[in-house]
């Protein structure tokens, strides 16, 4: 890790600039230091490009928005733009929340709230996942700060799992969507708590270091805890966020692009429904406080493949799959969903079976 | 992309969501009850955008870093060889704010509503339906009334007139339905609940057209071929054509 002392003299280190859309470490600050400093040439940056595509888009609006007219467009927008305006509040909160764990809670705070044990540390940050009422998008850059502040990864991805899957907020959704079937809502606490758990344990046993790739973050070192907390906002927003875009899009194209008809046809097969609506909540991505809600609906399907979309969806979708490469690296969680998927699948038939 | 187009692209987004809530925009998006949180948010975006335009434009050597802490920021060299290129996703957070200020596309309609089955296939729920609200006509919604026609069978409406406000969708057989979507958290789970017309039906509007239909309850119930739900039919008695609600979800 950088300390303030080891850093390379300033000027250098803005030489040899990327342009604004190149690879830019996250803490390389193609800020000029002429910028601050005071006027000094320098090749074209991102300020400069991203007011070229405001002034190309203000220019184009209405070549732009006829394009967007057509139905079928025109839905995929309201969709793309709806995943976006209603997860944004919840990641704006969870971001704050990591921010604060990241630059205000002492790193020892951890050690000692947690037991010292891996194996019993998972069931702790399980449990304390469904006290936190929050949704994936936010869960994803808390879970990143954890493991940054030492918190042992079994425990951060066990919270991960559970905080959005099971909370008060979403159990209550699941009560009042199913009214007829009280047993709904203690299946999904049971089967969620179990996913994560297990997750938990399983990267005990089989998850490696490596595979987290966490991104480096100097430039919350050495300054006061004001400018460490607003940059970690900043970057974290920025960060995790154009991931949930990339997974809003991927959202609303399945929205779009996957008619209804075809479920109807998988319903009646009780292996094939419970596979259907397992890979519709991945590619669906809805927010785990409203999923209850689209299981009611499907009504075609039995039961247990719904309890099966309802621990499938907030666990793993193409929303979370995409910001969690984002947040805690590609070979993670290119590993860590599939993981998740099968075992989700696996716990929740077998607690519809029990339970429903 | 460097931190002052970061704290730009922050500042557009959190103009965007402030604006959106402000304004009755984001109504077409989500359910109403967001709206504080969703001006909170934005708040918190433009706080961010300002307090980092703030450490990144003010004057250097303000005393305020840490010793060796140098001019600016650029002083956080990364050493980062893995290449994390976390900036450049950033550059996506620019579509929302097109979506949100320049494109603002509209609540689902029509074309939603022929897509995806009416909602309202739940198993039937037990029928414990309050009396309609007072009034002659009685104002009731596409949900309520689709409800009660299905899974009381009319019981609770009996002979009384009903007033409720859809918009056109052709059905499968070219006949014209009343939908209404219904959201539960966002438009990606919104889901359309259709109503059959018998009686004055409004003929020749083209798909979206908000109608306010007048009428009673009808026994007639017919089948959405999407999901094999089952829809109720209203009995028209008067209809005419109306603007779109504010809130054009239920």
């Amino acid at each position: 890790m950088t300390s303030p002392t080891d850093r390379s003299p300033p000027p250098a280190g803005v030489d040899g600039r990327a342009p604004a859309t190149g690879p830019v470490g996250v803490a390389a600050p193609d800020v000029p230091a002429g910028e601050a400093a005071g006027g000094r040439r320098r090749p074209v940056g991102s300020v400069e490009v991203l007011a070229a595509v405001l002034v190309l888009v203000v220019v184009f609006r209405e070549p732009l928005a006829n394009a967007l007219a057509a139905p079928r467009v025109q839905t995929w927008t309201t969709v793309f733009v709806s995943v976006l305006v209603q997860a944004v509040p919840f990641l704006v909160f969870g971001v704050l929340l990591s921010a604060a764990i990241a630059v205000f809670v002492p790193r020892a705070f951890w050690a000692r709230a947690l037991p010292r044990h891996p194996a019993l540390a998972v069931p702790v940050a399980s449990v304390a996942g469904v006290v936190l009422p929050g949704c994936e998008c936010g869960s994803v850059p808390i879970a990143g700060s954890l493991i940054r502040r030492g918190v042992t990864p079994a425990a951060a991805l066990a919270f991960l799992l559970a905080a959005p899957a099971v909370n008060p907020v979403v159990l209550t959704a699941t009560a009042v969507a199913f009214p007829g079937n009280p047993g709904m809502v203690l299946a999904r606490a049971l089967a969620s708590l179990a996913v994560a758990m297990i997750m938990g344990w399983l990267w005990l046993r089989l998850g490696r270091a490596d595979w987290l790739r966490l991104p480096r973050r100097p430039e919350l070192d050495g300054v006061g805890r004001g400018m460490a907390f607003w940059a970690a906002v900043r970057h974290d927003v920025v960060h995790a966020g154009g991931f949930l875009v990339v997974g809003a899009m991927a959202a609303a194209t399945i929205n779009v692009l996957v008619p209804e008809r075809w479920l109807q046809t998988l319903a009646d097969d009780p292996v094939l429904s419970v596979l259907a609506l397992a890979v519709l909540a991945v590619l669906l991505s809805i927010c785990s406080e409203a999923d209850a809600f689209v299981a009611a609906s499907l009504s075609q399907f039995s039961l247990t493949s719904r309890l099966v979309f309802l621990v499938v969806g907030p666990m793993v979708d193409l929303k979370l799959i995409s910001m969690q490469a984002g947040v805690l690296g590609r070979r993670f969680a290119f590993r860590f969903a599939p993981a998740t998927f099968v075992v989700a699948v696996g716990v929740a038939t077998l607690a519809g079976a029990v339970l429903l | 992309m460097n931190r002052q187009a970061q704290a730009v692209v922050l500042l557009l987004l959190g103009g965007a969501v402030v604006r959106a809530s402000v304004t009755d925009l984001y109504l077409r998006y989500v359910k109403e009850g967001l709206r504080p949180f969703l001006i909170a948010a934005g708040l918190v975006l433009v706080a961010t955008a300002v307090t980092t335009l703030w450490y990144e434009l003010r004057p250097p050597a303000t005393g305020e870093h840490e010793p060796g802490d140098g001019p600016g920021e650029h002083g956080h060299e990364p050493g980062d060889g893995a290449g994390h290129h976390e900036p450049r996703v950033g550059w996506l957070l620019l579509l929302p704010v097109f979506g949100l200020l320049l494109v603002a596309p509209p609540a689902l309609g029509s074309y939603a509503a022929e897509q995806a089955g009416t909602a309202l296939a739940a198993e039937a729920q037990p029928s414990d339906y309050p009396p309609l609200p007072p009034g002659d006509p009685a104002p009731v919604t596409v949900l309520d009334y689709a409800s009660r026609a299905l899974f009381d069978r009319g019981t609770s409406i009996g002979d009384r007139r009903v007033r409720l406000t859809g918009f056109i969708v052709a059905g499968p057989d070219g006949q014209p339905l009343l939908a209404r979507m219904v959201l539960s958290c966002c438009a990606a789970d919104g889901r359309p609940v259709k109503l059959g017309l018998t009686g004055d039906v409004p003929l020749g509007l083209p798909n979206d057209t908000w109608v306010e239909a007048t009428g009673r309850y009808s026994a007639r119930v017919g089948r959405d071929p999407v999901n094999d739900a089952e829809i109720p039919y209203l009995a028209v008695e008067s209809w005419r054509e109306v603007p779109a609600p504010r809130n054009q979800y239920e």
